[in-house]
């Protein structure tokens, strides 16, 4: 991938980030998100990745996106009242959210392997669908049946939580 | 032969029961008419395959294959003994489709009963048809399946859905046996297709136990199914259904399978001498005490299911006696009288608007003349009167008898006797004297739909068991058993003493019952069954019911008690001390923690 | 100039960031949801620069971490379906999705 377009989605996928968390209206929120998805499945791309990005764009652009939006409509939320700033708990976040990027910047600079260009892939065809099918069915077995019992729970649990009397 | 006939026979019920389940459930007589139209062909079908004799190559098709250790194809074997059956079962179905035409026309499940009447077909075919031991097993299921159906036919009486329960559960026990013969046979020789373990298993060395444990376990199915001492309660409780499925299921075809289903194993019962005593005796101790219980009973229907069972004893006693041939002559002469005499039993019970106690009726010879006629052809072939077909076949089994086992003859003559007693006080009863009741002296016989079937039976059941039919019908079948029987001996005195018996049965119920208002004799014990209904459930009661209710005692204190409540109350103990640490506000705990990542961060990367 | 591994995992950090501080600023619980799935994100970001970085023998990139990406992908989902039930259960309780509305966790 040309680094023009890696920066490029980069720049992009963190502006609306950032644009998800400034938003004050849920649903701007949630389109920014869109947006930001939509970004880091171009980054995929550019990392060989395709069945990912496609599988980013489908799962979370498509179905988790529409759940969200689903839920603010259903909810019918409006646009945030202002309320009184809380400078304290404010300045708090602010502060460990400084902290981190300090160290991850610290982190990566000591990081020299990193800063080595990606190596070349040497196979002819990227045939990426199959290998990950082979590896998620062969050595990962057992935790993708653990994760479709996660799925199931997560059914009921929903299908529970949706009753109108909680008990 | 074509080799489609066998998979449009198989196969036309099974649409038939599809379209009318799935289709036509709301318009009852369209679905009428595709079932009865379907047992018509159903029963072309099975002429066609009559005439056009063995087939060539064996009509085979794979189905599960697991590699040389086990192989399951869905296959059929026309020989003459499927061939005989299939004519049996289609022919007296498709009489009686017919005659539930009107039998059943003011029914309000209609389709249902017509749907399940197909689906029934489509089991027993398959039954009929099958050519290994997992296929037969299976369509043997189906039959128990469609038979509860038809059996809770009108479920909402509670003594229908019991007996359909019944029906299946003892059903269930014996196939549970069939299934471990099936496993064991399979396991010695690695095949479950009928014509492979024949080749194989005599050439096999194994052990007299083995061989004896295996066929006694397959027999268990047909103990199940054609209603054999222990398991023989369910029969005379499925009288709850439908008359017509009396006739078709419960007396002609269905429980004849366990019979069909011996002398297509007959290589393997033959193996085992031990195992053929076993049969035989329970066979003829069925016979017995089924026709002991008979002659006390006062509901027409279950005394035409007391010598169901009685005769299907006979039959399976035959088949231990080392006569298949003797047996299926006779499966096949009774499917024709027994099926007559239900359908005869129904057009009284129609035409007395569900009146079954035979005391309640009297009188009918004049008013039921068809019916009149023809349950009588029914009654002399089945009591043995000579000329009559049930005269024929029930001769040859006590001629087996005689020349096998005496104890066995003198029960198997002793039960002849006992039919035709039980069976002229019926006769007596029912048709001659005077009305008891008035809708009795008002019964008259039902159109041609019905008596039709009755006629086309009446005829067979005189004729069946004649030395010609009987060549034609069952030519290969019985000849070998039959060269034997006449090779053994002792044909005359076997023909005199049964005639005799006969004379003695008649003759004594004619003196005993003729004229009476009500029963002269009371026999508590025979009445009631010799209290087996209720030995069973005392038993359950002392096993089943103590276990469950250990059971239910580990349950409430062990499991639920420490258990799971004993963890929830510790979780929820726990919980509410550790709630005095907490703070309730979900951004300081999300600070708080991000606080902790940047430490950790720092402590693991920076801080050495 | 070609682009590094470090320039992956900056961004990735940062989006990460990013998502962090919207769940420690925000009061919205919709809103601090989603921030939680940008951290997710930037994690299966790092993963799928990882797994480009290690080319194996055969010349492919590794799949394992691919492979965990789709296990991510699937816990999120999961999650986002449970955390959305219990938000519009709670809503119907409180008629607030404010998290300062809701602080009676503790009784």
């Amino acid at each position: 991938m040309s680094p023009i377009l890696f920066w490029f989605f980069a720049a992009l996928m963190i502006l609306f980030g950032v644009s998800v968390v400034i938003n004050r209206n849920p649903v701007a929120s949630a389109l920014s998100l869109v947006v930001s998805f939509l970004c880091l499945a171009a980054l995929f791309v550019g990392l060989d990745a395709y069945f990912v990005a496609v599988i980013q764009v489908l799962v979370y652009a498509g179905a988790v996106m529409v759940l969200f939006l689903f839920i603010i409509m259903l909810l019918d939320l409006k646009t945030e009242q202002r309320r009184k700033f809380n400078l304290l708990a404010s300045a708090g976040g602010g502060l460990v959210t400084l902290g981190f990027v300090a160290e991850l910047i610290i982190v990566l600079e000591r990081f020299s392997l990193g800063a080595t260009p990606f190596p070349a892939l040497r196979a002819e065809k990227i045939d990426d669908v199959r290998e990950v099918g082979m590896t998620l069915f062969t050595t990962h077995n057992l935790p993708f049946q653990v994760v479709g019992v996660l799925l199931l729970v997560s059914t009921v649990g929903v299908v529970i939580l949706s009753k109108r009397e909680l008990k | 032969m074509d080799p489609h006939l066998p998979w449009f026979i198989l196969l036309n019920p099974l649409v038939s029961a599809a379209l009318i389940h799935l289709v036509l459930r709301r318009s009852s007589g369209t679905s009428a008419t595709v079932s009865v139209l379907s047992a018509c062909f159903g029963l072309l079908a099975a002429v066609g395959i009559w005439f056009s004799g063995q087939s060539g190559a064996p009509i085979e098709v794979p189905w599960l294959d697991f590699g040389p250790a086990l192989r399951i194809p869905i296959g059929f074997i026309i020989d003459p003994l499927s061939r005989l059956m299939l004519l049996v079962v289609t022919g007296i179905g498709a009489l009686i489709h017919i005659y539930s035409l009107i039998y059943m026309e003011h029914d309000e499940a209609k389709s249902r009963y017509f749907g399940n009447l197909s689906l029934f077909m489509f089991s027993m075919l398959g039954i009929v048809l099958a050519n290994n031991f997992a296929m037969m097993f299976i369509f043997w299921e189906l039959v128990g399946v469609s038979s509860y159906l038809l059996i809770g036919h009108w479920f909402t009486r509670d003594s229908a859905a019991a007996a359909a329960n019944k029906a299946f559960i003892t059903n269930r026990i014996g196939d549970f046996g069939f299934m471990l013969g099936i496993l064991m046979v399979w396991s010695a020789t690695g095949s479950v297709v009928f014509p492979e373990i024949a080749a194989k298993i005599g050439t096999l060395n194994l052990s007299a136990d083995f061989l004896t444990a295996a066929t006694l376990l397959v027999f268990c199915g047909a103990v199940g199914k054609s209603a054999q001492l222990p398991l023989h309660v369910w029969l005379p409780d499925a009288m709850e259904g439908p008359t017509p499925v009396s006739a078709l299921i419960h007396a002609a075809t269905m429980v004849a399978a366990g019979v069909y289903m011996l002398a297509r194993v007959y290589f393997l019962v033959a193996l085992s001498p031990d195992a053929q005593t076993v049969i035989a005796w329970i066979g003829i101790v069925t016979a017995v005490f089924a026709a002991l219980m008979a002659t006390q009973q006062d509901d027409i229907k279950r005394i035409l299911a007391y010598s169901t069972l009685s005769q299907l004893g006979y039959m399976i006693s035959a088949i231990g006696l080392a006569a298949p041939g003797a047996a299926m002559f006779h499966l096949f002469t009774h499917a024709f009288f027994k099926a007559l005499l239900f359908l005869g039993a129904g057009a009284i019970i129609h035409a007395l608007h569900h009146e079954q106690n035979i005391w309640h009726m009297g009188g009918l010879s004049s008013r039921m003349r068809v019916t009149f006629l023809t349950f009588t052809a029914g009654f002399l072939a089945l009591i043995g009167c000579p000329f009559f077909s049930g005269f024929f076949s029930k001769d040859l089994i006590l001629l087996a008898a005689w020349q096998h086992n005496t104890a066995i003859f003198a029960l198997a003559l002793f039960t002849a006797f006992l039919t035709a007693f039980y069976m002229t006080r019926l006769f007596v009863v029912v048709f001659l004297g005077k009305s008891r009741t008035d809708a009795a002296a008002h019964g008259h016989d039902g159109p041609i739909a019905m008596t039709g079937p009755l006629m086309i039976l009446g005829l067979f059941s005189v004729i069946a068991g004649w030395p010609w039919i009987q060549n034609y019908a069952l030519g290969e079948v019985s000849s070998h058993t039959l060269h034997l029987l006449h090779e053994g001996g002792g044909s005359v005195p076997v023909m005199i003493l049964a005639t005799l018996s006969f004379l003695a049965g008649t003759g004594g119920a004619y003196v005993l019952y003729s004229g009476k208002a009500k029963d002269p004799i009371l026999i508590p014990l025979f009445k009631n069954k010799f209290y087996i209904d209720e030995l069973y459930a005392a038993l359950i009661a002392g096993t089943q019911d103590l276990f469950a209710r250990i059971l239910a005692w580990f349950d409430k204190w062990i499991l639920d008690g420490i258990g799971v409540r004993g963890l929830s109350g510790g979780a929820w103990g726990a919980g509410f001390v550790l709630r005095f640490l907490q703070w309730g506000n979900l951004q300081a705990y999300s600070f708080l923690f991000g606080i902790g990542v940047v430490a950790l961060i720092y402590f693991m990367v920076f801080a050495k | 100039m070609t682009l590094t591994l470090n320039d992956y995992l900056l961004v990735s950090g940062l989006l990460f960031a990013t998502g962090f501080a919207g769940v420690l600023l925000r009061r919205n619980i919709i809103t601090i949801f989603m921030c939680l799935e940008l951290m997710l994100n930037a994690a299966n970001l790092s993963l799928v620069a990882f797994s480009r970085f290690n080319v194996n023998a055969a010349g492919l990139p590794n799949y394992n971490a691919q492979v965990l990406v789709f296990f991510i992908i699937t816990v999120a989902a999961a999650e986002v379906a449970v955390g959305l039930a219990i938000i519009v259960a709670l809503f119907r309780a409180r008629q607030t999705t404010h998290v300062e509305d809701i602080s009676t966790l503790k009784f």
